[in-house]
């Protein structure tokens, strides 16, 4: 996919547009976003933020997820590949039917991180606080011991313990 | 109120009265949350009917929220088109729900502090917005209007994941805390890039007037958060607070001491420039209006002029907005017809100071 732009000779070619005559001659054009507006080929619009920070993450995740496009969500239907064109989900059930695809584009979105931190509704509130506190001695636990503070890790160590005791 | 929306357009609204902490600087703060409703697809979706269900949901469930009870309920779906663009100027709903399609609703206080949006992306944006200042006040307001409705109605919420958002840009906490800065010295100087510099090392945004894919109008600089999943709302709000503020409102505030120590001329120029230019236009576009006003702001800010007060800028800087000039014309107008109604405007409510 990757080349340089066939007009101007200097950009990457970020269009690549297959014509397709009437009597089924196909022609393709690599072209570079410049050439391909200044071409009339493409409209140039401002995206709006979510849209560019989208088309961002996926197109830096493309080779990635393209074998991901059948993914498909057995609630609302939706397709990966749906996903992936219009930058918005279907519904509550594609966090998971599409993980494998969209886990990596929503680390590297929010910079790393896998999980959620802060409030949570009513009805979750008891386990994920259990949750969040596993994760913040886990995290005191690790550098605990990077500090060599032994001392310090083995009563982490130990209060991890008794909170995985009560949950079971 | 027979005309909800007249109403509102007549009135400054809490975060125009210029009154907050920092105002001269900072001109607001608004906080967001994004909310679905665990029962339901998300809009991309829901159709027509999927969409009414959604709405008349939430609705009832803000009816009887008593931190909500003096609301207005507006169905911006019926809402005339004008009407539309008043609130979306008002930034009370968002473009995006102005120029949107399909069953749709909003839940305005009166005083223009907080409003839901129903069915703009997700089914449910709360916000606040409070002048200057204020992301305590104004956490604390949503938070609160949060809860109560999660009273109400069962949020999708994901155990990893946390609230559930159509885009995953949002997923996390769901906030977009976003504050309002008036910049015109760091602008007249071309400092703007410190600024810029600041937010990047916070992974924080820059954006213009109205958000999203705006030009930083009459040197207004929206800052606002990316990141949503794994730090809280409180350490997101703490970055604004503590950390990039604190440091533009230094800048900024450097910048204007600097023009009036060393640069005290070309700092008048443009001030009395921009002040003849509004006393004397006939005709003038919002953008220009914005800019003038912007000049006069940072002047009546460096004491370089007294001729004005505040209060009557920060209603000019509303009511020479496309929307809100017909509003208040009580008719449409043509570009040139607007042009002019702005001009005679701003020219009365000046000679009245």
């Amino acid at each position: 996919m990757a080349g340089i732009c066939e007009r101007c000779k200097k950009a990457q070619a970020t269009y690549h547009l297959t014509d397709i005559s009437a009597d089924g001659d196909r022609n393709e054009r690599h072209l570079c976003e410049r050439c391909a507006v200044e071409e009339g080929l493409v409209q140039v619009h401002k995206p709006s933020l979510s849209a560019e920070i989208l088309q961002h993450f996926v197109s830096t995740a493309k080779s990635l997820a393209s074998s991901h496009n059948e993914l498909i969500c057995p609630d609302c239907g939706m397709t990966y590949l749906e996903f992936r064109n219009q930058g918005l989900l279907g519904c509550a059930k594609d966090y998971d039917a599409f993980r494998e695809a969209l886990h990596p584009l929503i680390e590297r979105e929010h910079d790393g991180a896998d999980h959620h931190v802060g409030k949570s509704p009513r009805a979750a509130a008891s386990t994920h606080a259990a949750d969040q506190e596993v994760r913040r001695l886990k995290k005191q636990l690790e550098e605990a011991v990077a500090a060599e503070d032994y001392e310090r890790a083995a009563s982490l160590r130990d209060r991890l313990r008794e909170l995985e005791r009560a949950d079971e | 109120m027979s005309d909800p929306v007249g109403h509102f357009a007549r009135q400054p609204g809490e975060w125009l009265r210029g009154v907050g902490p920092l105002n001269e600087i900072v001109i607001s703060t608004r906080i967001r949350l994004a909310r679905n409703l665990r029962e339901f697809v998300f809009l991309t979706r829901a159709d027509e009917q999927t969409r009414q269900e959604i709405a008349n949901t939430l609705d009832a469930a803000a009816r009887k929220t008593r931190v909500l009870a003096q609301c207005v309920f507006v169905d911006v779906e019926a809402l005339d088109e004008l009407d539309r663009r008043v609130l979306a100027e008002r930034h009370l709903i968002s473009r995006q729900h102005a120029e949107g399609a399909g069953a749709r609703r909003a839940v305005l206080d009166p005083a223009q502090v907080c409003s839901l949006m129903i069915n703009e992306e997700d089914h449910l944006r709360i916000q606040v917005i409070r002048s200057g200042l204020q992301l305590d006040a104004a956490w604390e307001q949503i938070n609160a209007i949060d809860d109560a409705l999660d009273e109400r109605v069962e949020y999708a919420f994901h155990p990893q994941y946390g609230y559930l958002t159509a885009c995953p840009t949002n997923v996390g906490t769901g906030i977009r805390v976003s504050v309002m800065l008036h910049l015109p010295a760091l602008r007249l100087t071309n400092e703007v890039e410190k600024v810029g510099q600041a937010a990047k090392e916070l992974k924080l945004a820059i954006r213009g007037l109205y958000g999203e894919g705006t030009d930083a109008l009459g040197d207004f600089f929206q800052i606002s958060n990316q990141i949503t999943l794994g730090r809280s709302e409180q350490e997101i709000i703490d970055d604004f607070k503590k950390e990039i503020i604190p440091k533009i409102v230094k800048y900024e505030q450097a910048a204007r001491d600097a023009l009036v120590e060393h640069r005290a001329s070309a700092l008048d120029d443009k001030v009395y420039r921009a002040m003849g230019q509004l006393q004397n236009a006939r005709l003038i576009s919002s953008n220009e209006a914005l800019q003038c006003l912007s000049h006069v702001r940072m002047g009546l800010h460096t004491g370089r002029i007294k001729s004005v007060d505040i209060s009557t800028l920060n209603e000019l800087f509303i009511q020479t907005q496309p929307a809100h000039l017909q509003k208040l014309y009580g008719e449409r107008l043509t570009g040139e017809q607007r042009s002019v109604a702005r001009a005679n405007l701003i020219r009365t409510r000046l000679s009245r100071n």
